[in-house]
């Protein structure tokens, strides 16, 4: 089953008081894509993330209008069973059937609004969870099977200036025990045992850091891309300078990705409405794997037109994808499948888009 | 009469023209030297006659013809005249023979009196030689008797005269005894005196005779007294050339008499040389002396001229004194003296390189390059005398040396003009806000900056084409007429200049913001005019310049002109992008606070623009002033009459409507994208952070589409009440107002704008738009 939800963020923004979520099976051998609507009746969603452990279970952050007040919150959700275990019996009756969340627990206390980001831990048991809010980084920890959220520990930025967080990801390497996030330009690493600042990179982009994503593979390797157009790769030993820059985009790159097992591949998501599939042979965790093979000339029964397939032998763009007319706000890889990645523009639509095949067969063989 | 004919010249010629020779041969000859006459003159025989054209030469009948037949000329005149014209030609011919007997007989008496006095001539001298004949006999006798009394003379003198030649050998002989007697006492009154010379010259002429000589006792102590007195004065000799007080020509002397005296050569070439390097020696310190740090340094060119006088000079003495002195030595002494001359001249280009090093921070480059001619010609004397010292080489060596150091000083120089310039135009930037006037314009800035730089560069390669002067002694090594030139000049001065300006401007785009963005936009704007004006005429100047001035050859490869271009072309586009980055982040960072910061739900009913909007069209045209200060306005897209008077397409379209309205059916949003697909099809992508193009139009349609589009990235993520998106209704129209004359097209503008009210109603949950009319009421108010 695909996508462990991991796209979903203005998806259809409806202007009400709720929001739904599209749970869309892709069906890869036989190409069928089936939708199936989750209303998300306290407000609309603005991020969303799932549980490493439990399927059904999902955090977001939504904002909640009340009194000519814009609030965000954030909420554990559990999704009905029959979604969760994947089957669709009915895969055309989805707009008649819009299922409901169930309510786990708010995320939220009085102290603490306006929720930018809720991180799972990436290889816990799904009961721990990390909120960036204003300018707090809180951690929870949710008990008795996510029906109650206990705020573990948090810390908060001082100082002056623009201080609210932006984004955050939570490193699968050291055990778990670190976080890093975005606000304005900077990217700062934390301790989650002692909620203490690590690293700092100051200035990392010219201007608002809008994402960032550890390398799943090499430990102290993270992406940052933001409103300067670049996308930036960070040795967090060494936070003076850039491992990298790439500057495709043409305009703020909203989303960067490390695919779970390539990392060599990386996927970027700009307001230029293209989706960006970059070849980072050079700092991936496989550097000198693949050789170059000549005779490879790949069959074109998958490939875009658009697609520049190249021979990646060094850092290049794989392929340009522009079937988005909207700014796109989010991409993701398949957890399923590591060839397979979705992007979801303004517009509404989600493209889902397969690694060309020849590089595919460069990186297996 | 026809023998008359016959005999007679020619009626026109007259008798006395040949008075001499047979009277029958004359007329033959005459005629035959008139002929060749005519011949000559290319006459025909009978045009030179005055006769009619064509008489035959052979008639019979012509009276002057040599074929002339009396009989044939009789018959002729008897046949054909007249009785009156026979009787006329009849008397005309008896009185022609008549005048020739008269002048025959005047001829004959005529030259009768010159053959009388010829034979009277001829038998006085007949008389004559008879006498001379007996003075000769007589004259023969007296010449014997004279020599038969010479002959008995001689016989009287022979014995006399073998006396008296061995009276002189023996004289001589004791002559010389008595040198070789007084030798001795000679040696010691000259080396008293001091006249070695002297000493050694009678010392080397006695030397053969003694030694042959030496088995006899009294030779014998005269050699051994001699002896004595030689080692002698080779021992004060010696003494003379160790003190070595004097100078190399005195010592030269020395050594040369000491060699005469049969000193070995080869210590006394050890020695020489020894003494020389004292004296070099000397020199050296007193130059190191000038370098020391305490005394004011001379100038250079003093400097060169004391080590050229000094060291160099003496080097030349010593090196002729001893090629001409130890000749004899054959190459080992050769060798010796080259191994001498390269050891101090190293250490001679040691202390002129610490010397030129000094040097190497001053501004007075004829003063150098006149220095490094002194240097390198001085040098050329003991080149030539030494060839295997090599020093001529190591001369040349030094001088490139510090013609690249030169070069690289003027690179550097050039560099920090062009820093100084950037200074001084961040300073102009920065100080005419203070007075509150845009300050010099500028387009003047650029001029400043262009001539500045230009000067500069001039300047330099006047500096450096010094060392290419004809009258420079190292002009016309094969370094200074190729490399220095193509490579030195060319690539290293003036294309490393150029380049390394195009990376100083670059350098300014490659620290975007995160260090403070300190480089003010106008800067950016400038620095691209000056490399688009540097692309487009300065680099082809200079670089014909300095091709011209050096002479440039081909053997070297060369950056070509269009490489040049191509990367001033870049950097002053990259420079123009960045800077409309620049800009359009400042009015981007504006737009994006006035959204962030505003609570949207709970705006109240917009009674006018925003004063965000006022200022970013107040700077917008700031940036259009400045810009077009520098770049030419550029090709717009042809517009509608009145553009400003465009209404919102986004409202008066009923079909846009479903945008917006409440619609949470399922198959409401479906709609939602189908319309707003429907609406993209039928516009072009926009590339937000597209390359620009070098003019005002371009630039301005850059920075407004970054606003617009930051404008629009920030309403999506804001949530507004029905005033909000009201007001953003308004201070959308107000900006259409105003900036569509600003961009090259302004349905781009539009299309903006349009998206963005989009977004905007799109985020409202009770999107109620205000009516046209009153949006543009409210606009034309503020």
């Amino acid at each position: 089953m695909w996508p462990h939800r991991g796209i979903s963020l203005q998806a259809p923004i409806l202007p009400e008081k709720e929001g739904e979520i599209h749970i869309i099976d892709f069906d890869d051998e036989n190409n069928i894509i089936n939708k199936n609507v989750l209303l998300h009746q306290a407000g609309e969603i603005w991020h969303i993330s799932a549980s490493p452990a439990d399927r059904g279970v999902l955090a977001t952050c939504y904002n909640r209008t009340s009194d000519s007040k814009v609030l965000t919150c954030a909420a554990v959700w559990r999704m009905p069973k029959e979604l969760e275990s994947g089957s669709h019996e009915s895969p055309d009756d989805s707009s008649s059937t819009a299922q409901t969340l169930e309510l786990l627990c708010h995320l939220d206390n009085t102290a603490h609004s306006n929720m930018a980001c809720v991180v799972w831990e990436p290889m816990g048991d799904g009961k721990k969870i990390i909120s960036l809010a204003d300018n707090h980084i809180l951690l929870w920890d949710l008990q008795e099977s996510s029906s109650q959220a206990v705020l573990a520990s948090s810390a908060s930025l001082g100082g002056k200036g623009q201080l609210k967080f932006t984004s955050g990801r939570w490193s699968p390497h050291h055990n778990c025990t670190q976080v890093a996030t975005a606000n304005d330009t900077t990217l700062r690493g934390w301790d989650t045992r002692s909620m203490s600042q690590i690293y700092c990179i100051e200035n990392a982009h010219g201007q608002l850091v809008r994402d960032l994503d550890f390398n799943p593979n090499k430990q102290y390797y993270l992406a940052s891309c933001g409103d300067d157009c670049k996308v930036k790769f960070w040795d967090t030993r060494n936070v003076t300078e850039p491992v990298k820059t790439l500057e495709e985009h043409s305009h703020w790159v909203w989303n960067v990705r490390y695919n779970h097992s390539h990392d060599q591949l990386v996927l970027t998501g700009s307001s230029d409405s293209r989706v960006i599939l970059s070849n980072m042979v050079s700092i991936s965790s496989e550097p000198f794997g693949h050789l170059v093979d000549d005779d490879d000339i790949s069959d074109q029964e998958d490939h875009r037109s658009e697609e520049k397939s190249k021979e990646p032998l060094q850092d290049n763009v794989i392929a340009t994808y522009e079937e988005h007319e909207d700014s796109v706000y989010a991409v993701d890889w398949s957890s399923a499948d590591p060839w397979l990645f979705a992007s979801l523009s303004y517009d509404g639509r989600l493209v889902i888009n397969r690694v060309p095949r020849a590089l595919k067969y460069h990186i297996l063989l | 009469m026809a023998a008359a004919a016959a005999a007679g010249p020619s009626p026109g010629s007259r008798p006395g023209d040949s008075p001499e020779g047979p009277e029958g041969e004359a007329p033959e000859r005459r005629r035959k030297a008139h002929g060749m006459l005519k011949l000559y003159y290319g006459l025909s025989e009978g045009e030179a006659a005055g006769r009619p054209a064509g008489p035959d030469p052979l008639d019979p009948t012509d009276l002057n013809g040599a074929h002339f037949d009396p009989e044939v000329y009789l018959d002729k005149l008897r046949r054909e005249c007249p009785l009156a014209q026979l009787m006329d030609s009849e008397t005309d011919m008896v009185r022609q023979i008549r005048a020739l007997d008269s002048d025959m007989q005047t001829l004959v008496y005529e030259n009768y009196n010159k053959f009388i006095s010829a034979t009277d001539t001829i038998r006085k001298m007949k008389n004559d030689f008879r006498k001379m004949e007996d003075e000769m006999d007589r004259l023969a006798t007296n010449m014997a008797v004279i020599t038969d009394f010479s002959a008995r003379i001689s016989a009287t003198l022979q014995d006399r005269h073998e006396r008296i030649t061995k009276l002189a050998g023996v004289h001589a002989l004791l002559r010389k005894l008595q040198f070789l007697f007084e030798l001795p006492s000679r040696l010691t009154k000259c080396v008293e005196l001091g006249a070695y010379g002297q000493a050694v010259r009678y010392q080397g002429r006695a030397q053969a005779v003694l030694q042959q000589y030496q088995h006899l006792p009294s030779f014998r102590a005269i050699q051994d007294d001699c002896q004595v007195i030689t080692a002698r004065l080779a021992q004060q000799l010696r003494q003379r050339f160790r003190e070595g007080g004097s100078g190399a020509p005195e010592q030269a002397e020395c050594v040369e008499l000491l060699l005469a005296l049969g000193e070995p050569a080869e210590e006394l070439c050890e020695e020489f040389l020894a003494h020389a390097r004292g004296r070099l020696e000397e020199e050296l310190r007193s130059l190191e002396a000038e370098l020391g740090p305490s005394p004011p340094a001379p100038d250079v060119l003093e400097f060169t001229d004391h080590g050229g006088s000094g060291f160099v000079g003496g080097l030349c003495q010593v090196a002729a004194a001893y090629q001409e002195l130890f000749a004899a030595q054959g190459p080992a002494g050769a060798e010796r003296l080259a191994a001498f001359a390269r050891e101090l001249g190293s250490r001679y280009f040691a202390l002129v390189e610490r010397r030129l090093a000094q040097e190497q921070g001053g501004g007075d480059n004829s003063l150098l390059v006149r220095a490094l001619d002194r240097f390198h010609r001085r040098l050329r004397a003991p080149g030539a005398l030494l060839a295997a010292a090599g020093l001529a080489e190591a001369a040349t060596e030094i001088v490139e040396r510090v013609a690249r150091e030169r070069l690289g000083h003027h690179l550097q120089g050039l560099r920090a003009a062009f820093l100084g310039c950037l200074t001084d135009v961040r300073q102009a930037l920065a100080a005419p806000r203070v007075a509150g006037k845009e300050g010099p314009g500028l387009a003047e800035l650029l001029a400043n900056v262009a001539s500045s730089i230009l000067s500069h560069i001039k300047a330099s390669l006047a500096a450096v084409h010094l060392f290419t002067a004809k009258e420079v002694s190292f002009s016309n090594k094969p370094y200074f007429r190729g490399e220095f030139c193509s490579q030195g000049v060319r690539e290293g001065l003036i294309v490393g200049f150029i380049r390394s300006m195009c990376q100083t401007a670059q350098s300014f785009c490659d620290s975007p913001g995160e260090k403070g963005g300190a480089t003010p936009p106008a800067l950016l704007l400038l620095l691209s005019r000056l490399c688009l004006d540097y692309e487009t005429a300065t680099i082809s100047y200079i670089l014909t310049l300095t091709d011209e001035q050096f002479l440039v050859q081909d053997q070297f490869p060369v950056t070509p002109v269009s490489t040049l271009c191509a990367e001033a072309r870049e950097t002053a586009r990259r420079l123009l992008t960045h800077y409309v980055k620049v800009q359009g982040l400042v009015i981007s960072q504006m737009l994006r606070k006035s959204v962030e910061t505003r609570d949207w739900l709970s705006t109240l009913e917009p009674r006018n623009v925003r004063a965000v909007m006022k200022r970013v069209v107040e700077d917008t045209t700031a940036i259009d002033v400045q810009v077009g200060l520098l770049y030419e306005e550029g090709v717009r897209k042809a517009q509608s009459s009145d553009s400003s008077k465009r209404t919102f397409s986004v409202y008066s379209s009923s079909r846009q409507q479903g945008r917006y309205a409440p619609s949470y059916t399922p198959s409401a949003p479906m709609d939602t994208n189908l319309l707003s697909n429907i609406q993209k099809l039928f516009s072009e992508r926009i590339d937000v952070f597209s390359p620009v193009e070098f003019n005002k139009v371009s630039v301005l349609t850059g920075i407004i589409k970054i606003s617009l589009k930051t404008l629009l990235e920030c309403v999506r993520l804001r949530t507004f009440g029905r005033f909000g998106l009201q007001q953003v209704q308004v201070d959308c129209h107000f900006l259409q107002l105003y900036l569509w004359r600003f961009v090259a097209d302004e349905e781009l503008v539009h299309l903006l704008l349009d998206e963005v009210v989009a977004s905007a109603a799109l985020r409202c949950p009770d999107p109620v738009p205000m009516e046209p009319s009153v949006v543009e009421v409210i606009c034309e108010r503020g």
